[in-house]
């Protein structure tokens, strides 16, 4: 069983170590986590971002939720905000798009254009 | 909604909304009774009189992008098709307490689903927030409550890599633990 102690040695851990990658610079992603959201797939979509960002360990990036964002037919919707950018949002968001997300906007800061609202909209 | 757990993840974003500080959720799983029981319970900023009675409704929203909120409209729904009672308890100021029975043993009943990777990914992504879960099923119980968590990392984060696997894993556990194997 998982107990306090084990947590108690993480957080002697966590306070020897320095945070030496600092990739984020305040990176928030946000997932519209409304009933709207929840119906059309959004969970395993905000799971698959702190996974992913867990993985990479990337330091001073915030995945929260957030409640309907508007647009619910082109749910599940994710919103990523950088600092000093605008803000990107992408629409059907499926999990299996979620580390190209990561690795090629929030890291390297290319948004993956295809996914985006403006994209998708202009397509239909 | 295909499962209990979605219900649970839509109740708990009203909560979030109303400013909560600490949102309890417990889901009871009786055998002998025959009952399912899910309460969300919160410390925001409740409803008035008014707004309560007309909650069950879906012309009834918080929301300002539209005027249609069907999350508790559904939640009742699912509730009322097995054979159970839904209730809410709200006070300004005080907070807000939801409250699903249904029968266990209903074929319409959805399954819990994926419990802890929703308390999981409630807690990670809002952080600010405490929660305190309670599974139960037959015998077997277990709490996990993010304030005594707190207590122990003192400034080390939730997101911080071991400290979110650890979260996670002890959650898998405790949901492996109550209900394994158990067809809930």
């Amino acid at each position: 069983m998982k107990s306090l102690a084990e947590l108690e040695a993480i957080r002697e851990k966590a306070l020897k170590q320095v945070n030496i990658r600092k990739q984020g610079d305040g990176t928030r992603i946000v997932v519209g986590m409304a009933t709207c959201g929840i119906a059309a797939g959004a969970r395993p979509v905000l799971s698959a971002f702190l996974e992913e960002v867990n993985k990479r360990e990337l330091k001073d990036i915030s995945v929260t939720q957030t409640g309907c964002i508007g647009v619910c037919r082109l749910e599940p919707i994710v919103e990523v905000y950088k600092e000093g950018e605008e803000r990107v949002t992408y629409v059907n968001v499926k999990p299996s798009m979620v580390p190209k997300i990561v690795s090629q906007h929030i890291v390297n800061g290319t948004p993956v254009v295809e996914n985006t609202i403006g994209y998708v909209e202009s397509r239909d | 909604m295909r499962e209990i757990s979605e219900h649970i993840l839509d109740i708990t974003q009203n909560s979030i909304t109303a400013d909560a500080s600490l949102v309890q959720i417990l889901v009871n799983a009786d055998a002998d009774a025959d009952e399912f029981e899910i309460i969300v319970e919160d410390n925001g900023r409740g409803m008035s009189e008014e707004f309560l009675q007309n909650v069950l409704s879906p012309f009834s929203t918080s929301r300002t992008t539209r005027k249609v909120g069907l999350g508790i409209p559904m939640f009742k729904e699912t509730s009322r098709t097995c054979d159970g009672s839904f209730e809410i308890e709200s006070k300004p100021g005080k907070g807000t307490k939801v409250i699903a029975r249904l029968k266990l043993s209903h074929i319409d009943r959805p399954p819990l689903g994926a419990f802890a990777d929703t308390i999981y990914i409630l807690i990670l992504s809002n952080q600010e927030l405490n929660f305190y879960i309670e599974m139960k099923c037959d015998s077997e119980c277990s709490v996990f409550d993010t304030r005594k968590m707190r207590i122990v990392l003192g400034e080390v984060e939730f997101d911080n890599p071991d400290v979110s696997l650890w979260i996670r894993q002890s959650l898998e556990e405790s949901e492996r633990k109550v209900f394994g194997g158990k067809n809930i």
